[in-house]
């Protein structure tokens, strides 16, 4: 079919995760059915079970077959031979689980990827442990480790801890890999009635946290259905136990459980009542009203046996229209209430489920289109339009694609993907859907797309152009390298390039030179239909490619001519390096040392908004709040700015996002262009060296040649370093979104999570030079002062212009356990997931200022490469951006 | 120093060249039964049994090993890719699998012994074991998809008894080669770390995955990236692909495996895809020009070639890898790499 609208393209991302589902299913002992079937030898539709749950989300699948009257070793081997010849289910690993090494060695000469052996334990003592570790690593298998020593296993955070932490020396020292080894501190049935069992919910929860923390790049699962044993026969009550306590184990550090795949309810979603008893109970709180949290939770939980909810929304006037009005009317002002039922109706008077579309919907459409290009619409309504109309084309696809017919044909077709190594697509969802209003026919391949897959994708679509978007500057060199592999495989058509980092004079020095065919940088949405348009037309093309390559050869030129000599070797730099005056300005102590990890609620971050970069995102020009009432984008900027505040509540409400982050403080001091940590006040044991780069464009007389380094003292200084998420729980709205064909409010929340970080950041930078370091505890701002940085002391980010090495993160994420504290993980290329994130270091000199690194010479790579212990290939790769 | 370092040490200076085929160029001897069966009582015609003439025709195996010595490589390897003994029951000569895998270790070791006492340009001596003509992951009988023509021990079992002929003929490394299924790649290298138990020393490995179509996933369907991650336990002196496809095929797949692995890489392509007559024609510049780009690129640590090559497509490779910088290993983060099919990984914290 050829509508402009393409759904559920699939995700070619690589699967990467901070929670991992293990699908429970096919498991004798959990699953009554499957053991059923085991038992009857029906493994085909045992194989459907297995298939069932990757379907739904198992990102991993437990294999168990310890049943007392079975042939354990050859129901294993038979299973498991039997999935390996279904690729939709053996595309993912399997975790082979039994209580017998026998069984498990059985499966692991079956299992032909890297799987999990479930699992080993110091019960039999440290020697059998040992052996059947080294066994694991024989196989190349990772291991879940049992929380069970000699004594028995463990239930008390204490004994958790103590277990995982022995079994974790004894492996790491006999050589077992740490980021193989996955504890499992057992998760115990809470809410039976015996009192010794109500804190096993909150013991668990501590001693993911204190695990974490004590055995680096190890991991943490669980069964999660024991915890609710005693509700057995009441899932909507076991479900929500499950949903409760996993969002607090999640956030103590558990990534990885095994679970029902397809029966996990959004945390958000569950009635207040019963998730406040479940939270009661997992939690161990106290009872209320005389009964205890046990007692509430039976009290209520049969009204929840069989639950359901329903709403009946009041019909308005508009609702009284004709159906093509109504139509028309919806997609104009974006509401999506009635958009399903309109749809059905006008197939109906159609011919054909087609007709629908290009009648109706594309007529409301152009309206949208004509609104937008007189600029009378905003891209947020225009997003909101996008939305209903996705939802229009869901509801008819299944009817067009059963009669086969052949639709109007789209404009053109265009690849759309975040390269490599980058995780942002705010940007690109916006360029798609505008695009797609445009009725043009839009393939996203989504983040992180190698090139391979772009390359693949446009030739089987046989695509008129692809789009490339990414916003961290790593990202500017993998565009390169799909343009050469575009090259090199003899492609023609255009390549479109945006997104933050992106600029017409980076495409037209690093990525036009690669690639033949038309290469254009799209500086925002809003020209994206003009070029895009362009590029498919008989009559402009030409013109637009020329005049195109006219302008970047001329900024090619330019750049050539003026670029030699302006150059300070890196010495004449240093000797011009900034003098901080540490004799006014002493440093001083921060009032905490080490690390410490820091909570805010969201509310407690909204003030902290600043909300002229949110419109920005919408590309609506204008500061906060005279944007409100700007006499051309008011209307819409206030609009947008009332969903905004709505969303905010229901983040709120529901606790959609949680804000994480850690904070932390080392004695320091200057070494040349690094500043050293170290791990007490004497400064005799090094903790680490953090590189710095120097500005080394010629200066004039009296500007010095900066480096952050500046700014610590040589002697006895301290530096400080932060981390902080906003985006916590972010999966599961926009998953939910996402099935809604919700774009506006995908894009509304990622772009709101965007400023939650940023105020969290610039709130906790606060607290840190009232309170945390102290340096100015005096300081008395208003959000407003906050927003112009009129603070003392500064907190650059890698990545940012001052200090532009991304690579520069893992080794701030290393010395605040940042993932461990905050959920933050990084990508190959350094970006920092969830996105909306910030993390940086701080300084806390008053002379300390942000500035531009800019260009830096060969000098300085070589050296910088010294400093980092790589090669210069590596180096230059790192700072790209910064070369010539 | 080791064997294992002193190549490390080597490949650290330079990009290093491994063998080419010795197929292809057996068959350019146009070889007799008399010449394969030499003066082996066998009941089955022997003719086509490579192996077998590092017994009956060690002249002809030693001019190629000194062939390719000549062109340039640093490493030749054993020609023993169906010495195993599954492998060898097509031929009914199981019995000689040992003695095959030594002799081939010796005229091998000869070699390069003797040109690296020429120059002093050190040489190593790779036992190469073939994947067998047997799969643990797939059924042969489509009706019966559970069903496996052979299991995991008992081919852990034809691939120590090799590997143990190599290693007492003398080979540095044991390289498991054209590996199409994973499971046996796992089997063998289970075989070997026994064997290293059994020996009491280290037996490094040298592993290399052939892919079977263009989407870069071999015959068990595992993509470059899960393979990787399923063998990275072994701790390989070197990974990497050889066979499937000319250079210029092969380079997506080179591409993505040369920044996960934390190891040399070392591939080996054919001389490109054979014409309609079955022939590898593809010149031995054509094949340099393709190598010139890899190594441009930083792709690779050592090249050579497979079905196909000759020594003047390796003298070729020499020609452009000489004063290139080498591929700089990557050292990635520790994180969780599982794999099914596809890869999986958890980033730790």
């Amino acid at each position: 079919m050829a509508t402009a609208f393409k759904l559920d393209e699939p995700e070619i991302a690589p699967q990467r995760a901070t929670f991992v589902n293990v699908g429970e299913r096919t498991n004798v002992t959990g699953s009554a059915a499957f053991k059923k079937l085991i038992m009857a030898g029906d493994y085909a539709a045992a194989v459907e079970v297995a298939r069932q749950q990757v379907a739904n989300g198992a990102q991993i699948i437990d294999v168990n077959m310890d049943e007392g009257l079975l042939d354990s070793e050859y129901a294993m081997t038979t299973f498991l031979k039997l999935i390996a010849a279904e690729p939709d289910i053996a595309r993912v690993p399997v975790m082979v689980d039994s209580s017998k090494w026998s069984v498990i060695e059985a499966g692991l000469k079956c299992v032909s990827g890297k799987p999990i052996v479930n699992s080993i334990s110091m019960k039999e003592g440290e020697e059998a442990f040992l052996a059947a570790a080294r066994k694991c690593r024989q196989y190349g298998a990772a291991a879940v480790v049992m929380a069970f020593d000699e004594q028995g296993q463990a239930d008390t955070a204490a004994r958790k801890l103590e277990i995982c932490a022995r079994a974790y020396d004894l492996l790491v020292a006999d050589g077992f890999a740490p980021e193989d080894i996955i504890f499992d501190p057992n998760i115990f049935a809470v809410a039976t009635g015996i009192e010794e069992h109500d804190n096993y919910g909150v013991d668990f929860i501590e001693a993911c946290a204190a695990i974490r923390s004590r055995c680096p790049h190890a991991h943490i699962s669980g069964g999660v259905s024991n915890l609710s044993f005693s509700f057995r026969g009441n899932e909507p009550v076991r479900r929500a136990m499950h949903s409760v306590f996993l969002y607090h184990a999640i956030r103590a550090g558990m990534d990885m459980g095994i679970v029902n795949a397809g029966q996990l309810d959004v945390y958000d979603t569950i009635d207040l009542e019963l998730r406040e008893a479940c939270e009661d109970v997992v939690l161990n709180r106290p009872g209320h009203g005389g009964l205890t949290p046990t007692e509430r939770l039976l009290e209520i939980a049969d009204r929840f046996k069989n639950s359901g909810a329903g709403a009946i929304k009041e019909a308005e006037e508009w609702r009284g229209w004709p159906v093509e009005k109504r139509l028309e009317h919806a997609l104009v002002k974006g509401l999506d209430a009635f958009v399903v039922d309109d749809t059905e109706e006008a197939r109906g008077l159609a011919t054909r489920p087609i007709d629908v579309i290009e009648g109706p919907l594309m007529a409301g459409m152009n309206v949208v289109g004509d609104l937008f290009g007189a600029g009378k619409m905003f891209l947020p309504q225009v997003v909101k339009s996008a939305r209903v109309m996705k939802k229009a084309v869901a509801h008819l696809l299944p009817y067009i694609e059963a009669e086969k017919s052949e639709g109007q044909a789209a404009k053109g077709k265009i690849i759309m993907a975040t390269v490599k190594g980058d995780v942002h697509d705010i940007g690109k969802n916006i360029v798609g859907v505008v695009l797609q209003c445009n009725n043009f026919e839009v393939v996203d391949l989504g983040v992180m797309v190698p090139w391979s897959t772009i390359l693949k994708a446009a030739n089987d679509h046989n695509a008129d152009m692809i789009g490339l978007s990414g916003l961290i500057t790593p990202s500017l060199d993998e565009m390169v390298t799909v343009a050469a592999e575009m090259q090199r495989s003899g492609m023609k058509m255009p390549l479109l390039i945006g997104g933050a980092t992106t600029s017409r004079v980076h495409t037209a020095l690093r990525i036009a030179p690669a690639y033949d065919g038309p290469t254009i940088h799209v500086l925002d949405a809003s020209r994206a239909v003009g070029v895009a348009g362009a590029m498919v037309s008989e009559t402009i093309r030409d013109e637009l490619v020329e005049r195109t390559a006219t302008e970047y050869e001329a900024i090619r030129v330019q750049r050539a001519g003026n670029q030699q000599s302006k150059l300070a070797t890196l010495e004449e730099a240093r000797a011009n390096a900034f003098p901080t005056d540490f004799s006014a300005h002493p440093p001083v102590r921060p009032r905490t040392i080490g690390v410490q990890p820091v909570t805010m609620s969201v509310a407690e971050l909204i003030p902290f908004i600043d909300w002229t970069p949110f419109f920005r995102a919408w590309e609506l020009a204008g500061n906060y709040p005279a944007i409100l009432t700007d006499p051309v984008v008011g209307e819409s900027a206030t609009s947008l700015f009332a969903d905004a505040q709505a969303m905010l509540a229901e983040i709120v409400k529901g606790d959609w996002l949680q804000a994480r982050g850690v904070v932390g403080f080392w004695p320091a001091r200057r070494d040349g262009d690094d500043v050293l940590l170290f791990t007490g006040d004497n400064r005799h044991e090094v903790l680490a060296r953090i590189p710095f780069l120097r500005q080394q464009v010629a200066k004039r007389a009296g500007r010095a040649n900066m480096c952050l380094a500046d700014f610590v003292h040589q002697d006895a200084d301290w530096l400080g370093g932060f981390a902080v998420t906003a985006g916590q729980g972010i999966d599961v709205q926009l998953a939910r979104f996402k099935a809604a064909h919700d774009d506006y409010n995908d894009i509304l929340l990622k772009a709101l999570a965007d400023r939650l970080a940023e105020a969290f950041a610039e709130a906790l930078h606060q607290k840190v030079r009232v309170e945390l370091w102290g340096h100015n505890p005096d300081e008395a701002l208003t959000n407003d002062d906050l927003i112009r940085e009129k603070y003392t002391g500064i907190r650059p980010a890698p990545g940012y212009p001052a200090c532009p090495d991304h690579s520069v993160k893992p080794l701030l994420f290393e010395l605040l356990d940042a993932t461990a504290h905050t959920g933050l993980t990084l990508t190959e290329s350094f970006a920092m997931l969830p996105t909306a994130a910030v993390s940086g270091f701080y300084f806390a000199h008053p002379q300390a200022e942000y500035f531009g690194v800019a260009r830096i010479g060969p000098d300085q790579v070589a050296d910088y490469a010294t400093r980092r212990g790589v090669d210069v290939a590596q180096a230059e790769a790192w700072l790209r951006p910064n070369l010539d | 120093m080791s064997k294992a370092q002193s190549l490390r040490a080597q490949a650290a200076q330079r990009v290093l060249l491994t063998d080419g085929a010795f197929g292809t160029m057996i068959q350019s001897y146009g070889l007799t039964e008399a010449d394969y069966r030499g003066s082996y009582d066998l009941t089955d015609d022997q003719k086509g049994n490579n192996d077998l003439l590092c017994l009956t025709r060690p002249d002809v195996i030693d001019a190629i090993t000194r062939g390719y010595l000549d062109a340039g490589s640093d490493i030749v390897s054993t020609n023993t890719f169906n010495a195993n003994t599954i492998s060898q029951a097509d031929y009914n000569a199981v019995h000689l699998v040992r003695d095959i895998n030594l002799g081939a270790a010796r005229i091998a070791r000869t070699a390069a012994d003797e040109y690296e006492a020429k120059d002093g340009r050190p040489r190593f001596v790779a036992g190469a074991i073939g994947p067998t003509n047997k799969t643990l992951s797939l059924s042969p009988d489509v009706n019966d998809p559970g069903f496996r023509a052979v299991g995991f021990d008992e081919m852990k079992d034809v691939y120590a008894d090799q590997a143990r002929a190599l290693l007492d003929g003398g080979c540095d490394f044991i390289l498991i080669e054209t590996i199409f299924d994973t499971l046996n790649a796992k089997a063998a290298i289970m075989a070997v770390l026994e064997l290293e138990a059994e020996l009491g020393r280290e037996v490094p490995m040298m592993i290399s995955m052939t892919v079977t179509d263009m989407s870069g996933r071999n015959l068990s369907g595992h993509s470059v990236e899960a393979f990787w991650y399923t063998v990275r336990h072994a701790k390989p002196l070197t990974m990497g692909l050889n066979c499937a496809f000319g250079a210029d095929l092969l380079r997506p797949h080179v591409q993505a495996l040369s920044p996960l692995a934390d190891t040399l890489v070392m591939v080996y392509p054919n001389a490109g895809l054979p014409n309609d007559l079955g022939e590898y024609d593809e010149q031995p510049a054509t094949t340099g020009a393709f190598i010139a780009e890899w190594v441009a690129d930083g792709l690779v640590n050592i090249v050579g070639g497979c079905c196909g090559s000759t020594p003047a497509h390796i003298a070729a490779m020499a020609g452009v890898v000489a004063g290139k910088r080498p591929r700089a290993i990557p050292k990635p983060r520790p994180r969780l790499q599982l794999s099914g099919l596809d890869p999986m990984l958890m980033d730790a914290a």
